[in-house]
């Protein structure tokens, strides 16, 4: 080959990669409507301040602690790294991913997803995995939460993974091809809907109660993860008054138990729910599987006067500079709230 | 681990920097080496059952040269003998040998019986015994491609066409190599002994050629196979009747034409790669003008290993003469000259059937090929009376077509033998065409069938390519052309893989990826 039709190849190759990578800009789900849990992983990046406050886990934390309450009634700084069903491995490289950024004062952890020892669907997976920087951490969080269907080939390309997404493409595609909307408050997904609690629950009997090995191999390399680094560690567990999100006596105890070895806070709010002030008939948007905004903000007050009180997390509402930019998260807030988007 | 699979294309990869690093006498290390690891990744436990083909092929084969060495040395020493006396020698000497070659082949075809073929026979016992319990057995990767091939290579040295093999890593070679052993072709030794131990310097246009083979290939199986399999699953599965069944013809022969000849142009393609050349397995194969034309230009390696080592040689045994000295005197000179002919072709299509399955779909399926040549042979007067009664419209394009079409549809159909659950399920389908006019209903339906208008749309512009590229390679294949034009080869390279990667039926979602022959 001569020198010119090399350079012509090369100038193709390059043409071809581009339009490759473009289609992947296009293919990739937005995820701006419908299912915005989707764009939650990514939309830490974009925050760029520093947290006093780290939540974990899934719907139960996203969806149950508000930040701009933390804010508003402590001047306590948060951000819910939060997705569906997120697994216990998944909030440990999430932690160890968000502590290359920040070193936050505190840790809280929701243990319903103590209960899952295997990954349990490639759709969780995507949601939280796909928005996550490309780094050895997600090398790794993908290797650990992979199906048996998935291949690492589709997270590093995920054109491989939405390749067939040409024929359903919609406006907002190309509309947030190079940007996204923020679809969060610090990782809080507002619901502000209000279908109440109607049957008193019953969770169906176990086979086998133990909670997975697993599970607690990665919430000791959290806990390790959380000394090594100053950190409090606390471990909660959202109250749910659903038949779906039931929690049980055994599991309970187990995590007593592993809080008590290990020194750890541990805050069970399903017994509390009368004192946080929940109303079941008010504060779920789900029948009492998740809270709604109202019951969020009854939660995170009540656990904020912990944080406070317990930890000794300070009040930053002297802080001009922070004020300034937790106004404006409040703001944003109370507009969605009261503009009732849920 | 399928060619199309990211393993695949990693292995390929490697293989490929470290042939091209390794002076070129040790090149074919790195292709047994690559061989063996493919097929370690398909399961550790297939090994022992291509070891042992390689094992007996190679000791039976290197026995088989011995002993003719061996004979043709004794002869030799014996001096100059009466000429019966020699013949009688010679006679005993190939007896002797004919046992050897038996007793491999024995061995060789016991394994594949055993392993594909017992659960089918159990099944038919287990109609009269129904307490038989069918073991589940083992079905190792491309089992018939590899025993075929190694049973060849016994046969050819048995008949004094190769030598045999000593060195049993290069044998091994040839029974593994890894690019063939899951769908074929059915190589010779004598062919393929050369292209793998021969000196391959890295040649630009060669490798072009062959990186284009790959990308034509992975554009058959992945766009236009593995989509229109989505909805030949459905039609299957829901056995639909009628104007459905002639969809599925037409679809499946899409599927097959895309999955088998898409994954034929992937094995010579990346042969092509190391420098390697291997047999075409295909010519336009559906632009046959009869059966056999079809079975010309379609599996070529496998039609002609059938008619090397079992039609000839059944052909022409002793007790096949005796039957035709037989039937003669007793049938009359037409008839008798033919029976021996028709024997040999049935049992032949009865072999080639079941190596296609081990089912009496299979089993069907090569009869009624074998009837529907043995019934355009027999009309061959006919047909030319036809000719010279009608030269012009016989010499015409439209009447080429027409014959095309015709031999197109009628293999379709018998193809589908390949996708009912059963015989008299299929036959019953078949009926319905002529009883169900329900073109209205499946065409209003299509989409009901697990593709989108989209996935259609793709679906016929793909086949539409393959033909407009099997009517531009008529003379000289694209590719080829395309090789000397280093620049829009590689243009069409690009555009190729960015096709694939969009439109391809691949990863969650999709449960198409097996290559059919794979399973034979």
């Amino acid at each position: 080959m001569k020198r010119k039709q090399w350079i012509a190849c090369l100038c193709i190759l390059l043409c071809g990669g581009v339009l490759l990578w473009f289609a992947q800009l296009l293919l990739v789900p937005k995820y701006m409507s419908g299912n915005r849990e989707g764009a939650m992983t990514a939309e830490y990046y974009g925050d760029g301040s520093t947290h006093d406050v780290l939540f974990l886990g899934d719907c139960e934390v996203y969806e149950c602690y508000t930040p701009p309450t933390l804010w508003a009634e402590y001047g306590i700084t948060s951000y819910i790294r939060g997705t569906p069903q997120q697994l216990v491995w998944h909030s440990y490289y999430l932690l160890e991913e968000t502590l290359r950024y920040e070193t936050p004062r505190a840790v809280v952890f929701n243990v319903y997803a103590m209960r899952y020892g295997e990954p349990q669907n490639e759709a969780y997976n995507r949601v939280l995995l796909d928005g996550m920087r490309f780094s050895d951490v997600k090398l790794r969080a993908v290797l650990a939460s992979m199906t048996e269907e998935e291949s690492l080939a589709s997270y590093l390309f995920p054109l491989l993974r939405y390749h067939s997404r040409w024929s359903e493409l919609e406006a907002a595609d190309l509309q947030y091809l190079f940007h996204r909307d923020s679809v969060t408050h610090n990782g809080y997904l507002m619901q502000t809907a209000v279908v109440p609690k109607e049957l008193d629950i019953e969770g169906e009997p176990l086979s086998d109660p133990t909670l997975p090995e697993i599970c607690f191999a990665y919430l000791d390399r959290m806990r390790e993860l959380c000394e090594e680094k100053g950190i409090q560690l606390i471990l909660v567990k959202a109250p749910t008054n659903f038949w779906g999100y039931y929690w049980y006596d055994e599991w309970e105890e187990q995590m007593v138990s592993y809080a008590g070895e290990h020194g750890l806070p541990y805050y069970n709010f399903i017994p509390l729910a009368d004192e946080i002030g929940l109303d079941w008939s008010t504060d779920t948007y789900d029948g009492g599987a998740h809270l709604n905004v109202s019951g969020a903000e009854k939660l995170t007050s009540y656990f904020g006067a912990i944080l406070r009180e317990t930890f000794g997390l300070e009040d930053h509402r002297a802080d001009a500079e922070l004020s300034a930019l937790w106004q404006e998260k409040c703001n944003a807030y109370e507009a969605e709230k009261n503009g009732g988007t849920s | 681990m399928q060619f199309n699979s990211i393993p695949f294309l990693l292995l390929l990869t490697a293989a490929l920097v470290l042939y091209y690093c390794l002076p070129l006498r040790r090149r074919w290390y790195v292709l047994l080496g690559a061989s063996y690891l493919y097929y370690l990744a398909a399961g550790a436990e297939y090994l022992v059952f291509i070891l042992y083909t390689t094992a007996v092929s190679y000791l039976t084969g290197l026995w088989l040269g011995r002993r003719a060495m061996r004979d043709a040395t004794a002869l030799a020493a014996a001096g100059e003998l009466p000429r019966e006396e020699r013949r009688a020698r010679q006679a005993k000497d190939r007896r002797a040998r004919f046992r050897i070659l038996v007793g491999g082949l024995v061995l060789g075809f016991g394994m594949l019986a055993v392993l594909k073929y017992t659960g089918f026979v159990l099944s038919g016992v287990q109609a009269f015994v129904p307490t038989l319990r069918i073991p589940e057995l083992l079905l190792p990767l491309g089992i018939s491609f590899y025993t075929f091939q190694s049973m060849g290579y016994l046969i050819d040295v048995y008949r004094g066409k190769a030598q045999p093999e000593r060195n049993p890593f290069r044998f091994a070679l040839f029974v593994s190599y890894f690019p063939q052993i899951l769908q074929g072709p059915i190589s010779r030794f004598g062919d393929l002994e050369p292209q793998l131990f021969g000196e391959h310097r890295f040649q630009g246009e060669r490798f072009r050629a062959g990186l284009a083979r790959v990308v034509w290939g992975y554009f058959k199986k992945m766009v236009v196979a593995d989509t229109a399999m989505i909805a030949v699953r459905t039609l299957v599965e829901q056995e639909l009747t009628g104007a459905y069944v002639v969809l599925l013809i037409l679809l499946y022969s899409a599927v097959i034409y895309g999955d088998f000849t898409g994954g034929i142009d992937i094995t010579i393609g990346v042969s092509e790669l190391f420098g390697v050349r291997l047999k075409e397995n295909f010519d336009r194969p559906f632009a046959s003008r009869s059966v056999k034309e079809y079975w010309r230009r379609w599996h070529i390696t496998m039609g002609t290993w059938f008619t090397d080592y079992v039609f000839y040689p059944l052909s022409v045994c002793g007790p096949m003469q005796r039957l035709s000295k037989w039937s003669r005197a007793h049938l009359g000179a037409a008839l008798g000259k033919r029976l021996p002919v028709y024997i040999a072709t049935i049992v032949t299509w009865f072999l080639t059937g079941l190596w296609h399955g081990a089912g009496w779909n299979f089993i069907v399926w090569g009869l009624l090929n074998c009837l529907c040549i043995q019934v355009s042979q027999e009309l061959q007067p006919l047909w030319r009376r036809w000719q010279a009664a009608a030269p012009r419209l016989c010499a015409s394009r439209i009447w080429g077509c027409w014959q095309a079409l015709r031999t197109f549809l009628l293999m379709g159909l018998i193809r589908s033998l390949d996708c009912y659950r059963n015989v008299p399920l299929t036959f019953r389908l078949w009926g319905s065409i002529l009883t169900d006019f329900n073109w209205g209903q499946m065409l209003g339906d299509l989409t009901g069938l697990g593709l989108t208008p989209a996935d259609w749309g793709v679906l016929a512009a793909g086949v539409l390519v393959q033909f407009a590229a099997s009517l531009l390679g008529k003379r000289e294949p694209l590719r080829e052309r395309l090789s000397r034009r280093p620049v829009l080869l590689c243009a069409c390279l690009t555009l190729g893989v960015i096709v694939i990667l969009l439109f391809g039926s691949y990863g969650i979602g999709y449960d198409a990826g097996d290559f059919i022959y794979g399973q034979f």
